[in-house]
């Protein structure tokens, strides 16, 4: 690799908001987040924290309206997104990145049939013939274990696994430098979530991809990412490589998720609920958004929003509980 | 009454006629539940657990078998009698969404199965009741009077819960109760059912494709592939010695959030293949890695090989 001053993503302070009729939904707030170039981030967060809206704004897919950016910075390989024109944009997106999107059964179009979808793609950011992408298009196919002579079919012929293989298919075809995978295993059964993250491994080293692995389920993290950030409404309030979330939880809500789950090797032990529920995206709290259901909240967190604190260079926390001297050594209960 | 278990499942059967053939939903299944227990049902979409669920209460009607509900056959009841049996078996469906009536009050919905079979007709009476439901699962009595769209996927599931608790039943199907729900609030409801079985004596079918939650719940687990029980055991005999090779595939597929200790991958080939009019073999022979030519021609029958642990699978038999 060149000399790796850029990242493949750096977000710098981003807010979006979304205005409708009834009221202001501040869906990112000050979102900070970073990958380096052939590093996959996992951002794990729960429904409405803003993690698809996260994945968008990397391709600047916001509906708008009434999605606005109020404030902050993108770029994607040193470039800034948010100033390109649009005929630029496009040159980007599938190109030097592409996004898995959730659900497969609703992301390919279903009178097209699964090659000419994928050739669609190769087409736009490629020279050649149509029969060129269609052959490349199969060769994709190959690759992610369906048969070439299966792409004449049209999706309601493949099964939920292999129709969510054709999309990743089309978004590794013109094999980006970034991909985002927005919960692409979310929609699966676990045998089949299985070959899938196997194979998206598989071709993540092949082709030094980076990825942005939006997911709820800390277990897939610890499969495939490299670093985690766990984002609650609309901001990241944890973040560092696997070791530090996994084995060294600060925020309490990090802690909360982990307890939230059951524990396969110890089936007596108590699931402890988060209790409450996230906040209002139009009404957030002055301070800590998590302090309502903060089982160590003081009274500075109901006012003030708490700054980062880093446990080590890789791993920070935002909690008034830490500060510099005591980030080392403070455990909160697990 | 007796030691009978509560419900005992012989050779349920639910086919449906499609244009390609028959499709063989539930195919054989024989079990038992006893009382206060929970059974787990897992397997992946289309294995059949769902329609077995349906099919015990008879929301779906079997095409064979027999359901013995406190020794009595409810398969053979008429449908009237049927109505009357269901007050004791309920059922909780998986999508808060679609599963409560959008039109109607929190405690409309809840009071509905109390009109419907007339257990309380007085107002006053009813609306206590219902209140007095709100209050188990945990629904503030605010909400009486709200509707189901100014509430979030967790406090619908709850509706879904009082609602299947106002008859005061001694059965519920639980088809996925979670599955729709963030995992903060997937704790909450799993604590909710475990804490209400204790405080009524509720015996549970609890239908999940998710193997750590029926590991957290269940007293004993079932595992179903295309139709067939493959394997039934306790659920720590389960875990700990998985015998059909699907359920060890299946259970070293779960992601697990841990750094360590991480267990080796058991990867399939293939896909589940369609239950419609299956070969006599083996359903899972396609996909398993140690299948031989007799898997590929005759049908493993569920065997005791441990006390309380049964298997479909001619590998016990060496």
């Amino acid at each position: 690799m060149s000399a790796n001053t850029t990242n493949a993503v750096d977000i710098k302070n981003l807010s979006v908001e979304f205005r409708t009729d009834s009221g202001i939904v501040k869906a990112l707030n000050n979102l900070d987040l970073s990958i380096a170039h052939g590093r996959t981030l996992g951002l794990v967060g729960e429904t409405g924290a803003g993690k698809t809206t996260t994945g968008l704004s990397l391709l600047r897919l916001i509906p708008s309206p009434p999605g606005v950016i109020t404030s902050g910075e993108i770029f994607l390989d040193g470039k800034d997104v948010l100033t390109m024109s649009e005929k630029e944009m496009q040159s980007l997106r599938g190109k030097y990145v592409a996004m898995i999107f959730q659900d497969p059964m609703t992301s390919l179009d279903p009178v097209m049939t699964v090659e000419d979808q994928i050739a669609e793609v190769i087409a736009l950011h490629e020279e050649g013939t149509h029969q060129d992408a269609i052959n490349h298009a199969r060769e994709m196919l190959e690759l992610v274990g369906i048969p070439g002579a299966r792409g004449n079919e049209y999706p309601h012929q493949f099964s939920g696994g292999m129709k969510q293989r054709v999309v990743i298919a089309m978004a590794l075809a013109c094999n980006p430098k970034l991909l985002i995978a927005d919960e692409p295993t979310t929609a699966l059964d676990v045998t089949i979530q299985a070959q899938v993250l196997e194979m998206m491994k598989g071709l993540r080293e092949k082709y030094d991809t980076s990825m942005l692995m939006i997911t709820h389920d800390l277990g897939i993290v610890a499969e495939i990412c490299d670093e985690v950030s766990i984002i609650y409404a609309g901001h990241v309030i944890e973040h560092g490589n696997l070791v530090d979330v996994f084995e060294n939880t600060k925020h309490p809500y990090t802690e909360g998720l982990f307890n939230s789950l059951p524990n396969i090797e110890d089936r007596q032990a108590e699931l402890k609920p988060i209790k409450g529920l996230m906040p209002d995206p139009t009404n957030l709290p002055e301070g800590c958004a998590f302090c309502d259901r903060c089982d160590y909240a003081k009274d500075i967190c109901f006012k003030q929003k708490p700054a980062r604190t880093w446990r080590n260079e890789t791993h920070y926390v935002e909690c008034h509980l830490y500060n510099e001297k005591n980030i080392g050594e403070k455990v909160i209960g697990r | 009454m007796s030691n009978a278990p509560l419900l005992e499942v012989k050779n349920l059967k639910k086919y449906f006629n499609t244009p390609r053939g028959l499709l063989h939903a539930v195919d054989d299944v024989t079990f038992t539940l006893e009382r206060g227990k929970t059974l787990g049902v897992v397997g992946e979409s289309g294995c059949g657990k769902s329609t077995t669920g349906r099919s015990i209460l008879r929301l779906l009607e079997p095409t064979g078998g027999e359901v013995l509900f406190e020794g009595q056959d409810i398969t053979k009841l008429s449908k009237e009698e049927m109505r009357a049996k269901r007050k004791d078996m309920q059922i909780i469906f998986q999508d808060p969404y679609s599963s409560i009536n959008p039109r109607k009050t929190v405690g409309q919905i809840i009071a509905d199965p109390l009109e419907i079979n007339n257990i309380i007709t007085d107002k006053t009476q009813k609306e206590k009741r219902v209140r007095e439901l709100m209050e188990i699962v945990g629904l503030a009595d605010r909400l009486y009077g709200t509707y189901p769209h100014e509430l979030d996927g967790g406090r619908r599931q709850r509706i879904g819960i009082a609602r299947a608790l106002a008859l005061e039943p001694k059965f519920i199907v639980c088809d996925e109760p979670v599955s729709a729900l963030d995992v903060s609030i997937q704790a909450q409801i799993l604590n909710l059912l475990n804490q209400l079985q204790k405080d009524m004596g509720l015996t549970y079918m609890f239908i999940t494709h998710d193997l750590s939650v029926v590991n957290h719940f269940s007293d004993d687990i079932a595992v179903m592939y295309l139709g067939r029980l493959i394997e039934k055991a306790p659920a720590e005999e389960l875990f700990a010695n998985p015998t059909h090779p699907y359920t060890q595939a299946l259970l070293s597929a779960i992601p697990i959030p841990q750094l360590h200790n991480r267990r080796e991958r058991i990867l399939l080939k293939g896909e589940i293949t369609s239950p419609i009019n299956p070969p006599k073999a083996c359903r899972f022979a396609q996909r398993c890695p140690y299948a031989t030519d007799r898997c590929r021609s005759e049908e493993p029958g569920l065997k005791e090989i441990k006390p309380g642990h049964f298997v479909a699978c001619f590998l016990t038999d060496n």
